[in-house]
């Protein structure tokens, strides 16, 4: 489903990404982890397709399209979404209303009809209660005045209503406390389909005892320095990330 | 430019009233000439007279008149245009005849027709505000008729400034000019010695006004031209929502306009009023456009009365007006929210002032200001408290966002407190639409026009939700076709 290949990336002349090579599979929880300023961020940029990052060697295909010849919203419509570290507050644009211009931008990318205000609802009242958020949120505004944690909730909320193909959660465990993180993890879980994939960007192997994954990728200095299975977290958990540095160098 | 009201059937629908023949004697009392341009207390009388006007009302224009020629225009608003000859201006027509303006909509500017698709208005109405000389406009008549027999029956006068003058001079002659002095402005002054027509409204003593009020329900608004006058008194405990305007843009021929409007609201009288303004803002170049020049006030008179006003512009290429509020009952209160979209070369210059006299006032401005391209917008405004205002209180907050980098916006706040019991708030931002929210929008896939409107929509909340129901969501469209292009 997604294939990057020999990814390069600089942030204003700075190399980040030195040469990424990544396949997540249809139906596949693939987790990438790595120490601070390893570009895990960096990455997940790049697939959802924020400016200001330059790809100056290889490529991102998505179902064997160019992904990174595509703008933000094309990719979402094809799938691809984002769960961002610090999600924004718009102000003075309730959730409602924001959530459902996304869903029928990408309904109508889809041919589908739009949903009505009615069918909307009803969708997002089923949606709410995956995540645990009362449905007073859907009149609050984006993002504004939300504790950390509902942020995090409302980012894997709005993930069960849009129903992308590829997942891309970044950090999204962090600032969290653990029943918080028990109730993300809860509804990410929720969503796993067997078709559904995921990419999860953690500094942390805690979320990955709720969320388990297929694979583990170790990203140190912008390469790929480990990949493995589930016990891969386990033993840079024991062990620190100097542990891979180390065995990398 | 009296209208008489002789339609009795009520149509099957505006087309089939569109398609027929002017009923006869539809327009008997239409003068149908010009007066050359040029001003002078010789017009002045000659419009006075045309109108049929009393002695008084006559003496009143003359009175203005020679106050206007010892007066300078303003000059200290942030806006700049070339000077304007007063002596070019004609200042008495009749309706426009068919042989004026464009004869279809295809000799009208295709970008204008563009918008008026986008904002969905009807084939007939684009006509009409496009310029071209059709009958549509005479729809409203009927329209007119039903809302002033359920209007009548609740006791409520609501007729064109001419028709008041003729049927309710005592009630004119004693509200007109008590709110808004005719020494006032420059403007101001001029509209008094010159103005042709516009609304009044008077809403008795204890009456809920059963509808909102529109100009666009009232015939003659759509040819009052330069010099409009409007004067709402709201009587004792009575209530009025009055909306005024269009959301589509309006082409006029008259570069300048200076209206006056008058707002009464006597013990426990609340007046709501609603604007969108959407005059024709010249073109990207910055050619062509509406000065609109505007004097809007209104007088809490009496106790526990209260004043809103909304307004939401994103039309003309000039902007200069301040609705305020005199707060001289006790306990009463002023509202002023406010939207004002400038691009390409417009220029805004609007605000309020809360003026505070009596005891225990309130008053809250809400004022967003977007500016885009080379659009220049100025919040100027005014608190002041009086001596006597004893425990006054106002809150004000000015927002401004900014698109693109050569855009500017102002912010001109005067406060002046002379009574140490008063306290008066001020909060003012300004923002730029950020790249964190733009990728936020389009990482789930709202496309970035969508979006821009979306947070621009959201930066007006606060206004828009003083605006009634299908006025807000016209509004809203109207920004979103106002701002296409303006980022990207």
């Amino acid at each position: 489903m997604l294939a990057v290949h020999d990814l390069e990336v600089r942030i204003a002349d700075k190399p980040i990404l030195k040469g990424i090579d990544l396949e997540v599979g249809s139906g596949e929880v693939h987790a990438i982890m790595g120490p601070n300023a390893s570009g895990k961020s960096t990455l997940a940029h790049v697939l959802a397709g924020r400016e200001g990052y330059e790809v100056t060697a290889g490529g991102v295909t998505f179902d064997g399209e160019d992904l990174l010849a595509l703008s933000p919203e094309e990719r979402a419509h094809r799938g691809v979404f984002l769960a961002f570290q610090y999600p924004v507050a718009i102000p003075g644009v309730n959730n409602a209303y924001f959530l459902k211009a996304a869903l029928n931008a990408g309904r109508k990318y889809r041919g589908l009809a739009e949903l009505d205000a009615i069918e909307f609802l009803n969708l997002v009242k089923e949606k709410l209660k995956l995540v645990h958020l009362d449905e007073a949120l859907l009149k609050r505004a984006v993002n504004e005045g939300f504790s950390g944690g509902e942020k995090k909730r409302n980012e894997v909320f709005q993930m069960a209503v849009l129903e992308p193909r590829l997942a891309i959660l970044d950090e999204t465990d962090s600032g969290l406390d653990i029943d918080a993180l028990k109730l993300v993890a809860e509804g990410v879980n929720r969503l796993r389909d067997g078709h559904r994939s995921f990419v999860v960007v953690t500094h942390y192997q805690r979320l990955l005892n709720y969320v388990v994954p297929d694979r583990v990728h170790v990203l140190s200095g912008g390469r790929i320095v480990r990949s493995g299975g589930r016990e891969l977290a386990l033993d840079l958990d024991a062990h620190g990330y100097d542990w891979v540095k180390v065995a990398a160098a | 430019m009296a209208q008489s009201f002789q339609t009795k059937e009520t149509p099957q629908s505006v087309e089939s009233l569109v398609n027929r023949d002017y009923a006869a004697g539809f327009f008997t009392e239409i003068e149908t000439d010009t007066v050359p341009p040029g001003l002078s207390e010789e017009v002045i009388r000659l419009i006075s007279r045309k109108k049929e006007e009393p002695e008084w009302l006559c003496e009143w224009r003359l009175g203005a008149y020679r106050h206007w020629l010892t007066m300078q225009e303003p000059r200290w608003a942030t806006v700049e245009h070339p000077a304007i000859d007063y002596q070019a201006i004609s200042y008495y027509s009749a309706p426009k005849a068919k042989t004026d303006g464009p004869k279809s909509l295809s000799e009208v500017d295709p970008k204008l027709l563009e918008t008026y698709e986008k904002l969905g208005i009807p084939l007939r109405e684009r006509e009409m505000l496009a310029g071209v000389a059709v009958d549509a406009v005479f729809d409203s008549v009927s329209v007119a008729t039903t809302f002033k027999g359920t209007l009548a029956k609740a006791g409520v006068i609501f007729c064109s400034f001419s028709e008041a003058v003729r049927h309710h001079p005592d009630l004119v002659r004693q509200y007109l000019g008590s709110v808004v002095p005719v020494t006032d402005n420059f403007y101001a002054t001029l509209n008094s010695a010159v103005f042709t027509d516009g609304s009044f409204c008077y809403i008795p003593k204890g009456v809920r006004c059963p509808l909102e009020l529109s100009t666009y329900f009232r015939i003659n608004a759509a040819k009052t031209g330069q010099f409009e006058r409007t004067l709402i008194v709201a009587d004792a405990g009575s209530y009025v929502s009055y909306l005024e305007g269009c959301t589509a843009p309006m082409r006029d021929e008259n570069q300048l306009h200076a209206a006056v409007v008058e707002l009464v609201a006597l013990e426990d009288a609340r007046i709501k009023y609603s604007t969108v303004q959407n005059w024709y803002p010249g073109d990207e170049n910055g050619k062509g456009g509406i000065y609109n020049f505007v004097t809007k006030r209104g007088e809490c008179r009496g106790a526990r009365s209260w004043i809103s006003w909304t307004q939401v512009e994103t039309g003309s290429a000039i902007t200069w007006k301040y609705p305020s509020c005199i707060l001289k009952g006790d306990c009463s209160r002023g509202e002023f929210y406010s939207v004002a979209l400038t691009r390409h070369y417009q220029q805004a210059d609007t605000g309020t002032k809360m003026i505070h006299l009596g005891r225990n006032t309130t008053s809250t401005i809400i004022s967003k200001g977007i500016s885009a391209d080379r659009g220049r917008n100025a919040y100027r405004g005014l608190v002041r408290i009086g001596k006597g205002a004893a425990d006054a209180r106002n809150y004000t907050q000015c927002d401004s966002l900014l698109l693109g980098s050569r855009c500017s916006a102002h912010t001109f706040p005067y406060i002046e407190v002379k009574n140490a019991t008063a306290e008066v708030g001020h909060e003012a931002t300004t923002t730029r639409i950020s790249d964190d929210q733009l990728f936020y929008c389009r990482q789930r896939g709202i496309a970035m026009e969508d979006a821009v409107n979306l947070i621009v929509n959201g930066f007006c909340k606060a206004v828009f939700k003083e605006l009634p129901m299908e006025f807000a969501v016209e509004a809203q469209r109207l920004l979103g076709v106002s701002l296409e292009g303006a980022i990207g």
